[in-house]
This record gives structure tokens, C-alpha cells and sequence, in this order.
């Protein structure tokens, strides 16, 4: 087994980087952790946080439970509604990281299309295309995520709106971060489409589309991968702020940042476990990710070796 | 004669994760002052290593592991780097393949000649500014007094070629280091500065190791020369002697696969093989698929497959493609809706015809617009005026020729670049497949398969190679693959734009056999763009002549080589330096 693993990463060039990087493991590890625990949280948690008839208002602000007056039940204590944070964290680290895969999937698609057909058209499609995404680019993320957000609102009735507020955010987050790819794709594209395996496709006459897709996009997924790694962190803590600010989900389903935004109201008056436990939560997942992001990147460049 | 560098039983290793390769091996050699010592060899001979190892500049993780090298009596080996520092560039110099790279786009020449020279010797600006001067007037550029505040990107590349002479020669070294010094440059321009090279050897009384592939630079210039292989010396000796009667049958191979100008051979004889197939290879098979099997289907439903019996009727037939007054020019009004500009032109009227089952020669140098014809006659560039006519019908030009228009299968390519000409993310037999399937030639999958791996049998690879991707062959094998690729489409015209010029000479050998060899079989009319006159003069039937995208001339191989007509032909044949044994 171990040997076989070692055959394995002495062929491939990634694995073997992977395996001599200490940082990249450890990263590797809390980010399957972090993960692993959103995905599983209905099994894992004790409680179900969004079940509002569990919840008991006696049971609210208790301590974690090493503290003088904690509870057995509730090992890093409750929030104000009663719940048992740890739960909270596990489903709201879910909700966060499904707004996030969401948005980024969205934001791949269309940046990645968008990117392919401006770099290999080029002309005036490009000319358009990277003066709308200049244009997206000048506005920050917030302001688009608030601006999609406003526009639900006014277009939704009020009782869809909030049944729909996944879609909306995963909507705003993925617009304010296709122009990444799109730019990134567009650059790679250039240099792609002078290679000669494109332009020998172009002679048999291949529609645009077909070498787009099948022949070029293989050739540039290391630097997309990339994107992806470190935009999906950009992606769950936009979802983390935009719930902080009250944009995001709905109160009774809390994402990590619903829930830091409620520890913030209580974090001067001593109950500090509300505020710290998902804050903590959020940082070492982006931060892993990001150093996973890191090293792909500079794994996937040979000047950077 | 006084010995300047000694290197003695030197070896260099580089150790990498698959275990430690030996870059160099017992490498011997020495280089007295006003003396050119050859070095030469094929890619990965360790010739680059031994420059690198004398400067001591070995690329991490490269090491000296044994050996000495001695300059002027002093080891070399071991010398600290601030020591290194100053030994390199005052009393040992580097000239670089590429001009374009090796100066600094954003300085004047001025600026960084004086920098060089006040670097190593304590002068003011003034008297740096005219050592400066007067070493680019010994290099042969003129108007040197106001041609000296100009930028790199000023100057034509031979010419930058000759500021980057000058700028090694600024220190007065003892040794210069020259490292492919001419591959960049057109045959034209490289014959001036090989006689720059000797000029200053001698007069200046410099040593100079001259690194190429090209057995013909060696030939011309050098004094001494010694062969690599693989990081060991295969012979060493007197330029005459190793040249004149080599005793190693790699030197007799190695000079057997440089193609000569001097007389047409029917094939290349005598060439070192690729690097052995692996046994598992040969014994993998398609069931049924066979080289033959390959020919067979490529001469089915090809109503031109004529044997050479039918090649004197070529002049009575009507020309497969002929061009009439074809002009290209780029950057005209393109993009800008502000500044309509008229562009350069890369071609104008340029006419020509290939008949039916001949080689045509295209021959010029960099930016004489070769590629460029290559490319309007595919469809990739838009020509601005001017007739094509394939198969005595229309070819619509550039965007106007539809994707189904049959003419894309019957014209196919071989590009100059195997790295690049294949996708690298397909398997070989994805790559060949592809074709096959977006023309519909064959009926099935298993057909496509057997196909597939008989072509591969035709072109000399083994089936297995079917299975692995790109990256995994050399280049020559991958050049291999991409005829393979051209070849099932069943074209009746093959354009070859310099499919040979990335390759060693005998893997070059190699190729050009190939391509004669399917060329006789199965009589494809092929363009055949080089900028190699005696490439051309092995491969072509007729030969045109191109320079700044105008005909020079055309003419039958033989007379052209024999008695070239315009000057410029005359001028160019003078200039390409030969092995005339």
C-alpha cells in the first residue's frame, strides 16, 4: 500500500511535491476536516440547530463546558436562541461552504466561457468582454453581492424571497468573482491558440467551440485550479460577510457569518464563546484552503521551483 | 602556443529524484590562446555543461564532482564565488545564442558597455565611452559615434550579435565562451560573424570555445574540435583531422546525417538509431494492424496514387495548386476604429505552381514570409489579394473557406514544432484518431483502432505508442506522430513548414528519410519550407526563392544548386556553410 503510494508520487510531479511539503499536508488535512465535518454535520451534530421546537430559550448562553457554570450537553456552549454552538458551527460551516462550491461553479462557468471566447475570438468580442469585466471589477464584491440582493427583493415576493436567498447569494457571489477567471482564462487562451496543435485544428476546420472545449481548456486547467482553490475561500468569506452584514441567509437557517454576527452583539458582555468558536472555524478553513491554493499554484509553475 | 584552459577528466552530476544524472563524464579537453575549439554534439551532449562548468555558473543542483579545471595553471574548481566573480567576465567572456535576449532591452548600448568596462577596469565615463566605440568599430558596426546611444531593438539581430561580441570583448578576456553564438541568426548574417569570431581570435590572440550543433560552423571556423556524446568525449582532435577521416563511427554518422549541398543523395545512410524501443513496445500489437495494412488503406479510393514510373508525365500534368499574384499584409485598419494604418506587407505577388506529385523546395530567411505563404494556402491567414487554385478548382481564402470544404482534408500540415503541434493532454492515439473520426473515414471504432496503430507501424513507432501521450516521446518520434497525423487524412497535398529545423541532425535524417519514403509511395505533391539550403536540396524537385515576401526566383533543384540565377540566390549559397569532403 505505502509503496504503492510511493510509486505513485515518485510519477507524478504534483504528488511528489505534495508529500515534501509539510504545510501542504497539514493545510490538506484541515480543510478535509473542515469539510468533511460541513458535509457530515447532520450525522455528526448532536443537535439540529435549525429545528426551531428543539430549541429551549432556558438553555441560552450557556458557557462551554469546561467553564464554572457549563453544560455536559452543550461542549462549547449555546448561543442566544438556545442552541448548541457546536452544531450551529457544523451546519453553518455547511450552508457557508455550499453558497460557496455553488457560487464558485457559477462563477468558473462563466468566466471560464467567457474567458475561452475572448481569448480565442479576440477582436471586438474581446474589446467588449474585458471592458464589462473592467467594469465588474471596479465595483467590489459587496456592493455587487447588495445590489443583486436588492433587485431579489424588489422582483421576489416577500414570502420566496427568503427561500431563495441561496440562489440570490450564490448569484451575487459568483458575479463579483467570474471576472478572475475570465481574465485569467482570456490570458492563457492567447498564448494557447498560436500553439500549432490549435492551429491544426483550425485547418481541418473544427468548429471554434470543439477546440475551445476539447483542445485548449485541458491545456489550461492548472492555472483554473488554482482560481479555484483560492477563490473558493474568497467565496465563503464573502458569504461570511455578506450574512454578517444581514444580506445573507435567513436567520433560523445561521451560516458562520449569521452566527459571528451574532456573537459580535455579545462579545463585550462576556459571553465571547459565540463570537470565537465560528470565527475561529471560518479563519482556519480560508486559510487552509488558501495555503492549499498556494501550493498548487506554485507546484503547477516550473519557474516558481 | 600557450595553453589557456586545461580541463582534465571532468565530471558534472546533477542529482534529481529519479537518481543522479551525469550531465558530463571524464570530459578532457584544452584551448590555447588564438585558437577556436570546437565543441559539438546533439542536444543533451553536455555542450552547454561545459561552458557553464568554466564560468562556473552550473545550474542548481549541478555540481563538479570530479575533475580539475585549469586556467591559465589556475584550478578553477572549488574557487570561491567572490574570486569566481572576478575572473568572470575580466579575464573570462560569454557570448550567447540569442542577441534578443542577452542585451538589456532598456538600456542604450552606451549604457551598458560603460557599466561593463567601469566594472572591471578604473576609468571615467569619457574614456569608457571610447574604448566602447572603438571595440564596436572592431566588431564591424557603423556609424558607431551615434549608433551607440541607440537601444537594443535598434539594431538588426546580426548586428546585435556583433554589440554583444563587443560587450564580451570589454574586459580584454583571455577565453571567450561562445555558446551556439550564430544559431539565432540567418545564414546570411551568420557568415559574417563566424569571420568576426576568427578576425579577433587571431588578432587579439583570445581563446575562444565555440559551442554548436551545426557541423558545418565547425567545419568552417574551427581549429580544433572535439565530439560529445551523452556527456562524454567520442574524438578529439584537429578540425581536419576529426572532420577529414573520423575515426568513430558516431563523428562518421553524425557528419553522414548532415544533409550536403554540394549533391543530391537518395536517402540519408549510416544514422544512429533513436533511442531503443523498450521490449514490452514491440510485442504489443492491435490485432491485425500492420504497416501494410496502412498502405493498403491510405492507396484506396486515391485515384492519384501513382508509382515513380509515372513521374516523367509530371510536367503534362495541370498543376495540383497554383498561386497567382498572392499579397498578405498585416496590421492593416485590424482593429483600430481610429487609426487605419496600410500595414506591412509579408507577401506580394508572389506566383507559383506545384505539380502533381513534386516536392516544391521554399527556401528564405526569417521574415521572407515562408510560413506566411504556408498559412494563406490552409486558410489560416486572410490574403489580401490574388487567386488560389486547387485541383483545377477556386480555393476560397482565409475566412471564406467553410469548415466543410473538402479542400481541408486534402491540404494537410506538418509543423516546424513537435512540442507544440500536439495537444499535449491526448493520447497519441486520440491525437491521430481525431481525424480519421472528423472526416468520417472509417466505418468503426475498431477500424479506427487498427488504423491508428498501422499508421504508426508506417511511420516507424512502434502500435504501442498509441497508448502514451506526447510527453513521453523525443522529439523525433513526436515529429513522427504529427506526419502519422497529417498522413491519415488522406491528403493529396502535404505542406511541410520547416519540419525539421527543431530537430538534431539525425533525428533530422531520420524524418527526412520518412518523408521521401511516403512521398514515393504514395506520391503526395508536398510544399516544403526551409530555411536550410541543403535541406532543400535533399527533399525538393524545384525550388523557389523567397526574401522580404517577393519571389526571387524558381528553378529545378539541380540547375538552381548548380547555377543560381539572381544574385541573391548566388549570395545566399555562398554563404551557407558546408561539410565538402
Amino acid at each position: 500500500m505505502i509503496n504503492a503510494w510511493l510509486r505513485w508520487s515518485r510519477e507524478n510531479e504534483l504528488a511528489y511535491l505534495f508529500f515534501r511539503n509539510p504545510v501542504a499536508i497539514v493545510a490538506a488535512i484541515i480543510a478535509i476536516l473542515c469539510i468533511g465535518g460541513a458535509v457530515l454535520s447532520p450525522w455528526l451534530a448532536a443537535t439540529d440547530p435549525y429545528d426551531i421546537a428543539s430549541l429551549d430559550i432556558m438553555d441560552s448562553l450557556i458557557p462551554p463546558a469546561w467553564s464554572e457554570s457549563g453544560d455536559a450537553r452543550f461542549f462549547i456552549g449555546t448561543d442566544d436562541q438556545g442552541r448548541d454552538l457546536l452544531s450551529a458551527i457544523l451546519y453553518g460551516t455547511r450552508l457557508s461552504l455550499l453558497v460557496g462550491f455553488l457560487a464558485i461553479t457559477f462563477a468558473s462557468v462563466l468566466g471560464v466561457t467567457v474567458g475561452l471566447m475572448a481569448g480565442y475570438f479576440g477582436g471586438r468580442f474581446d474589446a467588449i468582454m474585458m471592458r464589462i469585466a473592467d467594469i465588474q471589477l471596479s465595483l467590489p464584491a459587496i456592493l455587487t453581492a447588495l445590489l443583486v440582493d436588492g433587485i431579489a427583493k424588489g422582483l421576489l415576493p416577500r414570502g420566496q424571497h427568503d427561500n431563495l436567498m441561496i440562489v440570490v447569494l450564490t448569484v451575487a457571489i459568483g458575479l463579483s468573482l467570474w471576472v478572475n477567471f475570465a481574465r485569467t482564462v482570456r490570458a492563457t487562451t492567447f498564448v494557447e491558440r498560436n500553439k500549432e496543435y490549435v492551429q491544426s485544428c483550425e485547418i481541418m476546420g473544427m468548429h471554434p467551440f470543439r477546440i475551445m472545449f476539447t483542445h485548449i481548456l485541458p491545456n489550461i486547467m492548472g492555472p483554473i485550479l488554482v482560481i479555484l482553490t483560492v477563490d473558493l475561500a474568497v467565496a465563503v468569506l464573502l458569504e461570511a460577510t455578506l450574512s454578517f452584514l444581514g444580506v445573507g441567509v435567513p436567520a433560523n437557517q445561521p451560516s458562520l457569518g449569521t452566527l459571528i454576527r451574532i456573537g459580535t452583539e455579545y462579545m463585550f458582555s462576556g459571553e465571547w464563546w459565540i463570537v470565537i468558536f465560528p470565527s475561529a472555524m471560518l479563519i482556519l478553513m480560508i486559510i487552509s484552503i488558501n495555503v492549499l491554493g498556494d501550493f498548487l499554484r506554485d507546484a503547477l509553475n516550473p519557474r516558481m521551483r | 602556443m600557450t595553453q589557456l584552459l586545461a580541463i582534465s577528466n571532468l565530471s558534472v552530476k546533477f542529482p534529481t529524484r529519479f537518481g543522479v544524472f551525469d550531465a558530463l563524464e571524464g570530459v578532457s579537453l584544452d584551448v590555447n590562446a588564438g585558437e577556436i575549439h570546437g565543441l559539438v554534439g546533439e542536444s543533451g551532449a553536455g555542450k552547454s555543461t561545459v561552458g557553464s562548468a568554466v564560468m562556473g555558473l552550473l545550474q542548481s543542483p549541478g555540481y563538479v564532482a570530479s575533475g580539475e579545471i585549469r586556467f591559465t595553471g589556475r584550478n578553477l574548481v572549488g574557487l570561491d564565488s567572490d574570486d569566481y566573480h572576478r575572473l568572470r567576465g575580466d579575464r573570462i567572456s560569454m557570448i550567447f545564442q540569442d542577441p534578443q535576449t542577452s542585451l538589456n532591452p532598456l538600456l542604450t548600448i552606451a549604457t551598458q558597455m560603460i557599466e561593463t568596462i567601469r566594472q572591471h577596469r578604473k576609468v571615467d565615463v569619457h574614456t569608457a565611452r571610447q574604448q566602447a566605440i572603438n571595440l564596436l568599430k572592431e566588431t564591424g558596426l557603423n556609424d558607431v559615434d551615434t549608433r551607440i546611444d541607440d537601444y537594443p531593438h535598434q539594431f538588426s539581430g546580426g548586428m546585435r550579435q556583433r554589440v554583444v561580441i563587443a560587450l564580451a570583448l570589454c574586459t580584454e578576456p583571455d577565453l571567450i565562451i561562445a555558446d551556439e553564438p550564430t544559431t539565432a541568426l540567418d545564414v546570411s548574417v551568420q557568415k559574417q560573424i563566424l569571420d568576426l569570431i576568427r578576425t579577433l581570435c587571431t588578432a587579439r590572440n583570445i581563446g575562444i570555445i565555440l559551442i554548436t550543433h551545426d557541423i558545418g560552423v565547425i567545419n568552417e571556423i574551427t581549429d580544433r574540435v572535439t565530439v560529445l556524446r551523452a556527456g562524454r568525449v567520442v574524438e578529439s582532435g584537429t578540425t581536419e583531422a576529426v572532420l577529414g577521416s573520423p575515426a568513430e563511427p558516431y563523428t562518421k554518422a553524425l557528419m553522414a546525417a548532415v544533409p550536403r549541398l554540394d549533391k543530391r543523395l537518395e536517402r540519408f545512410k549510416n544514422i544512429i538509431d533513436d533511442e531503443p524501443t523498450e521490449l514490452d513496445d514491440t510485442h504489443w500489437k492491435v490485432e491485425g494492424a500492420s504497416a501494410g495494412y496502412a498502405t493498403d488503406w491510405l492507396l484506396t479510393n486515391n485515384e492519384r496514387a501513382h508509382t515513380s514510373d509515372a513521374l516523367p508525365s509530371v510536367s503534362e500534368r495541370p498543376a495540383i495548386l497554383s498561386i497567382q499574384d498572392l499579397e498578405v499584409t498585416f496590421g492593416a485598419s485590424g482593429l483600430g476604429w481610429f487609426n487605419r494604418s496600410h500595414g506591412v506587407k509579408a507577401l506580394s505577388g508572389v506566383s507559383l505552381q506545384v505539380m502533381p506529385g513534386e516536392v516544391l523546395g521554399i527556401v528564405g530567411e526569417s521574415g521572407s514570409g515562408k510560413s506566411t505563404l504556408a498559412k494563406a494556402i490552409v486558410g489560416l491567414v486572410n490574403p489580401s489579394a490574388g487567386r488560389m487554385t486547387f485541383r483545377d478548382s477556386e480555393l476560397p481564402p482565409g475566412r471564406q473557406r467553410t469548415r466543410a470544404h473538402p479542400s481541408r482534408r486534402e491540404i494537410q500540415m506538418v509543423f516546424q514544432d513537435p512540442y507544440s503541434s500536439l495537444n499535449n493532454r491526448k493520447t497519441v492515439e486520440h491525437i491521430i484518431s481525431e481525424p480519421i473520426q472528423f472526416y468520417g473515414l472509417t466505418d468503426n471504432e475498431s477500424q479506427t483502432r487498427k488504423l491508428v496503430a498501422s499508421v504508426l507501424e508506417l511511420v516507424g513507432m512502434p502500435q504501442r505508442a498509441m497508448v502514451k501521450y506526447p510527453h513521453q516521446f523525443s522529439g523525433g518520434q513526436r515529429q513522427r506522430v504529427a506526419v502519422a497525423r497529417a498522413l491519415v487524412a488522406r491528403p493529396e497535398f502535404l505542406i511541410c513548414d520547416e519540419p525539421t529545423s527543431a530537430l538534431d541532425v539525425s533525428i533530422q535524417a531520420q524524418i527526412l528519410n520518412l518523408l521521401k519514403d511516403l512521398q514515393q509511395t504514395f506520391g503526395l505533391s508536398i510544399l516544403f519550407i526551409s530555411h536550410n539550403l541543403a535541406v532543400i536540396r535533399q527533399m525538393a524537385d524545384r525550388v523557389v526563392v523567397l526574401q522580404n515576401g517577393q519571389l526571387v526566383e524558381t528553378a529545378g533543384t539541380e540547375s538552381f544548386f548548380n547555377s543560381p540565377q539572381e544574385s541573391y540566390s548566388q549570395l545566399l549559397l555562398r554563404e551557407t556553410p558546408s561539410l565538402t569532403f
